[in-house]
Order: C-alpha cells, then structure tokens, then sequence
C-alpha cells in the first residue's frame, strides 16, 4: 500500500518571547492509503500542531512531509491552499458550517475555490451526491441551526468528501456531540472507511479511538505509542446494543 | 469563473445583512445626492447668467468711453464722454472683420403718453443695434439710416413699456411724448427678460442716436459703441485694432493710458460667471465631505465585518481559498455598497434638484459628466475604503481565525 502520508522527522517550534516552544519534536509517521487513525494524546502534548501540519494548516520548522507522494513542507500559502482544498477534507470539533448558508451551500464551498471550478449543475450533482453519503440528501436547503449537532457534523463531512479528498482530517469530531451521536458519526466513518477512504482522527476520548484501526498516542510532542486497535468496536452493533438497553430500561420502569 | 463565485459569495453576504448594508449604502447615497444635486444648483446658475450673457448678441465688442482701469463692467458707464460719433464711424469704415456699428448714447426719462407717466431707460441708437443684439421685432419695423441723419422723432419701445403704457393696444403708428417731444412708435421689441445684473432689458425706449444727442440730451459725445465682429476668432484681432485706432484718433502718447475702454464678450462673460463657478466648486467640496463620511461608514462596517466573520474567513481558508480570494470577497463587498449607493444616489440628487428647480425656483443643470464622476468616485471611494480591511482579512492565519470565538 502506497503512503498518502510520510512524515520525516517533523519538528514545530514556536518562538514565543523568550522561551522556545517544542510542540512537535521529531516525530516520523507513515499512514497508509485505506488506514483509519486516531491520534491521541492529552492537550499540550502536540497532537493539535501535529494535525495542523499534516492538515497543511502549518508548516514544519524542520523535517519532510510528503503528502500522497509530493513534498508539501516548503509550499507557500497558496499553495498549500490548493492542497487543502484538493488532497484533504476537514472535519472540525466545532462544525464549521457557513452559519446562515444551506447545507447544500455549505457543501458546495470547497468547489468554490477548486482551480477546476466546476460548472455549477455539475458543483450541485456533486454536492447532493455527498450529501446522500452521509444520509442528508432531504435536509440540503435547512440552514445549519435547523439541523441538530449530529447533523451539521454530517454536513461539515459531507463538506470534507466533495472535491474527492486523498484523507479526511477529523479534529475532535465528536467533541460537541452527545455519546449517542458520537457513535452515529463514528459509524459514518468506518462506513467512508470500508468504502477505501483514508481518515485521521485526532481524539482524546479513548472509547471513540476503539472505532478506528490504529491508536498513535503522543506526549510531549513526541510519539510513545503506535498500536493496532485490538478489540475494534463496530458503530452499527454498539447503536444496537444502546437501542436495546433503552428499551430495558423502558421496561422496568 | 472563480472570480464569478466571488462575486457571488459576496453579493450573498450583502443580502444576509440587509438593515446593515442598507445604512452603510445610506451614507455613499447622501454623499452622492449631495454632490450631484449642489453641482446641479451650481452649473445651473452659470448657465443661465451665460444665456444672459448670449443675450447681449454674438462676438459683440463694447468700446466705453471714459477710463475705469478696475471694478466692474458696469463702473463708468455714461462716464467721461470721450468716443463720438466720428469714432464710430471711423471703426465701422476702417477695421476689418467689422459687420456691425452702433454708436449708443444713454439717458433716463419720463415718459409720456395715454394719460399715463413711465420712467425708462431711452438708448440712443445705431439701425444696427439690433442687428448687434439679435433681437427680433414683435411688431412693426426699425428705425433706418436716414431716420438717424434726420434726427428723426422716432423710436421703438420694449415690451414693458408697451404693456405698461399701452395696455391692450396696437401701438405701432402712434406717438408718445419723451421731454414733451412726440416720438412716434415705429415698433414694438421682443421680450427679452432681465439681463445679467438682473433688470428689466424691455423696459426701455430705442431712438436714433442722432435724436437722442440733438432733441433730448444736447450732447456731443457718446457713451459707447456697440460693434460685432464676424466671428469670434477675429473678435480679439478687433478689439486690438479697434484700441489701436482709437489711441491714434486720439492722440496718446505711448506709454499713457487709454481713455476708452474695451471688453470682448467673453471676458464680460467670465466676469459674470466667475462667482457662480466659485459657488459651484464651494457647494461641490462641502458635499464632497458628507461623500468621505460615507466613505469611512463603509471602512468601519467592513471592519466590523471582517472581525465578525474571522471564522467564516477561516473555514473559507481551510477548504481552499486563497489569500486573495478573500481580498475580493471583501473588496467586492465593498465596492459594491458604494456603487449601489452611488447609483441610487444619483437618483437622489436628480430628484432633489428637480424638486428645487420646481419649488424653490432655482435652475438646476445636472450634466451626464457630473453623473459619471460620481459613479466613478463613489467606485474609488469603495476601493479606497475597503482596501484596508479586506487586505486585514486576506492576512488572517487559517489556524487562528479558526479558532476565533
């Protein structure tokens, strides 16, 4: 399997004031096409400024990163711009949709900036198709504070999938949301997952890392752990076993 | 296509904020109005003191006697009598480019007639004269040249004389009587209305000039002469030949000054306009001021804008956009507040100048260059005043404004 993500020795300082900030000293890491990671780590420990980088938010003070076979450490703003907008699909704690914009709108603004700006029935086709991904397809025209956590969550990664992404980028994406629609997203993305789509998850739940295949935990900006996820938990079955256990408890009531 | 989408994102965001973009647009509209409808006041002021100008008749050159070396064209009229008849008589036969003499001799009197007394202007004049000012007769004829050798009692009287002395009545053929010397009407003048310094050009009674030194002022000289040119290119080459003639006739040493003096029609013209055109430029800047306030309400709104929607700005980073493309989301936002506002501030300024024009009486005259400018400026204002915190937006760091709470 080709890497969609090669990380060589990336180090990130910060010069605030007089004191150097290490946030990221020296990691490596190479993510497969198909892999689904989350990346842990309590705050401060430089997951954050790690999912900058990879995100091409940053740059990296020192070290290489390829992205799907191109180095992209040296790029200028825009260029790192159109890498955002063609190679990787965000996905934010805080949603992030346009406030005041249809979900379909919404869905439609990475297209906006694509240097291929597609006409706008083909932009709409795309958007509606990615919006039926993730099961939206009759909410397109609600604006986002129509639409519940769980649902705008859907639309900020029906947002991330539209220009055809190499990776999705998801930072805390259950971070706002309740545990019940946490799961339901997390069974978005394993089903984007088995479908061949890369995603990076940074976390610091550890019940939502069971849902991925592999746990990259980091302190102090380093990585201490890299392991496969033994005991993976399916979304499907867990919304199951939830459903049922409601209901039990329904019925002693 | 891209710029299309920009254009778009940016009209969207205009029509979320309705009130806002409204009162922002409000200040360019007051700015714009302003200027468009003063500039009107202004330019319609010259142009009617410049058709009272044209009123005077085309390329006429007026020869005083007297010398004034300042003030206005007025000062000095009926002065020193130091042109006669002989001068006249001499432009007329020895300049070139000349097509028209009338020697003028002013006075006032009482005038009689019906059992009724008018105090008037009474001109005495060349046949020429209204040749000279292109001013048609309503009824009747001119006086001629051997009206004017013969002294003859004659004379033709202005509109508002006609309707003061004569109310309903055909006056042409009989008499009425200037020092108790009847002169017969021979016709009745056109309307003319009220002259550059605001009389009345028809109240006024025209007689030969000869009659007018002989049987009514006793006097030998005169006061000017009328003379027009054949066009105005040669209107400069008469005036210089005309004083030079005049110095010779005269006899001036070199070096003393002229006892006559001449004034072409344009500079006549750029007197008299020269306080209107202050008056326009004074209106125009003091409008211009209210146009940079609201300039600076769309500086501040974007401002606010920009501070507002960081994390909009952000999200837009994050999926793609370019710095620039920022740029011109806000720049476009801008510019078309300002445009939008400018155009229905030309309405605006049109319509009050209208309603000036109809109520207050003022003449007003808005030229399509005055529009144009506007549009332009108000263009530029937007430009100018968006520049700033567009270019602010445009600097934003993706991480941070995504941050931004």
């Amino acid at each position: 399997m080709p890497a969609v993500i090669k990380l060589e020795d990336v180090q990130k300082t910060y010069h605030t004031g007089e004191v150097d900030v290490h946030a990221v000293c020296g990691v490596s890491l190479e993510i497969a096409k198909g892999e689904f990671v989350a990346i842990m780590g309590a705050s401060g420990s430089g997951k954050s400024t790690l999912m900058n980088i990879i995100g091409c938010l940053d740059r990296p003070t020192s070290g290489r990163y390829f992205l799907d076979g191109a180095d992209v450490s040296d790029l200028s703003r825009e260029q790192l711009a159109d890498i955002r907008n063609q190679k990787i699909g965000f996905v934010f704690q805080g949603f992030n949709l346009l406030s005041r914009t249809s979900a379909l709108d919404n869905v439609e603004l990475p297209m906006l900036y694509s240097r291929d700006h597609p006409a706008s029935h083909s932009a709409l086709e795309k958007a509606t198709h990615a919006l039926e991904i993730v099961g939206l397809a009759d909410r397109a025209d609600h604006l986002p504070n129509q639409l519940s956590g769980g649902q705008q969550q859907r639309v900020a990664v029906a947002r991330a999938l539209v220009n055809h992404p190499a990776m999705l980028l998801a930072d805390e994406p259950t971070g706002n949301l309740d545990s019940r629609t946490s799961i339901e997203i997390m069974g978005v993305f394993q089903q984007l997952n088995e479908q061949g789509i890369t995603i990076i998850m940074v976390t610091h739940e550890l019940d939502i890392a069971k849902y991925t295949k592999r746990n990259v935990v980091m302190r102090d900006g380093r990585i201490v752990a890299d392991t496969p996820v033994a005991k993976r938990l399916n979304a499907q079955d867990e919304l199951r076993r939830l459903d049922q256990e409601h209901q039990a408890v329904q019925l002693t009531s | 296509m891209r710029f299309i989408a920009t254009f778009k994102i940016a009209l969207r965001a205009l029509r979320r904020n309705k009130m806002r973009s409204t009162l922002t647009a409000l200040g360019i509209i007051i700015g714009v109005g302003a200027v468009i409808a003063m500039v009107g006041i202004g330019n319609g002021a010259k142009s009617q003191v410049e058709a009272q100008i044209a009123s005077l008749g085309q390329n006429v050159v007026l020869v005083f006697s007297g010398n004034f070396s300042s003030g206005g064209v007025r000062s000095g009229w009926g002065g020193a009598g130091t042109l006669t008849i002989e001068d006249a008589d001499a432009i007329q036969r020895e300049i070139p480019g000349v097509v028209g003499v009338s020697p003028e001799v002013r006075g006032g009197q009482r005038v009689l007639a019906n059992g009724q007394n008018w105090r008037t202007q009474v001109l005495g004049e060349g046949p020429d004269y209204l040749n000279i000012r292109d001013w048609p007769l309503d009824d009747g004829a001119m006086f001629t040249e051997q009206d004017v050798r013969g002294a003859a009692k004659v004379c033709i009287i202005g509109k508002t004389i006609a309707n003061q002395l004569f109310p309903n009545e055909d006056v042409v053929g009989i008499s009425l009587r200037i020092r108790d010397i009847p002169f017969k009407i021979l016709g009745v003048l056109a309307p003319k209305g009220l002259s550059v310094m605001g009389s009345d050009q028809d109240d006024v009674i025209i007689v030969p000039y000869t009659s007018m030194m002989k049987r009514l002022e006793r006097r030998t000289n005169i006061n000017s002469i009328m003379v027009q040119a054949v066009s105005p290119t040669v209107s400069d080459k008469v005036q210089r030949d005309i004083a030079d003639l005049l110095r010779q006739r005269h006899r001036i040493g070199p070096g003393r000054d002229d006892d006559f003096t001449i004034r072409g029609q344009q500079e006549i013209a750029d007197a008299a306009t020269a306080t209107t055109r202050t008056m326009t430029v004074l209106l125009g800047a003091i409008a211009s001021v209210s146009l940079i306030v609201g300039g600076i309400g769309i500086m501040n709104i974007m401002l606010v804008s920009v501070t507002e929607r960081t994390r909009e700005i952000g999200i837009r980073m994050a999926v793609g956009a370019h710095g620039r493309d920022i740029l011109l989301q806000f720049l476009i936002e801008a510019i078309t507040l300002s445009l939008l506002g400018g155009i229905i501030g030309i309405t605006l300024g049109l319509t009050t100048a209208k309603v000036l024009s109809a109520v207050a009486g003022w003449p007003t005259l808005v030229s399509a260059s005055s529009i144009i400018i506007a549009v332009l400026f108000s263009a530029a204002v937007g430009i100018f005043f968006g520049f700033y915190p567009a270019r602010k937006a445009s600097r934003l760091d993706p991480i941070e404004a995504l941050r931004y709470e």
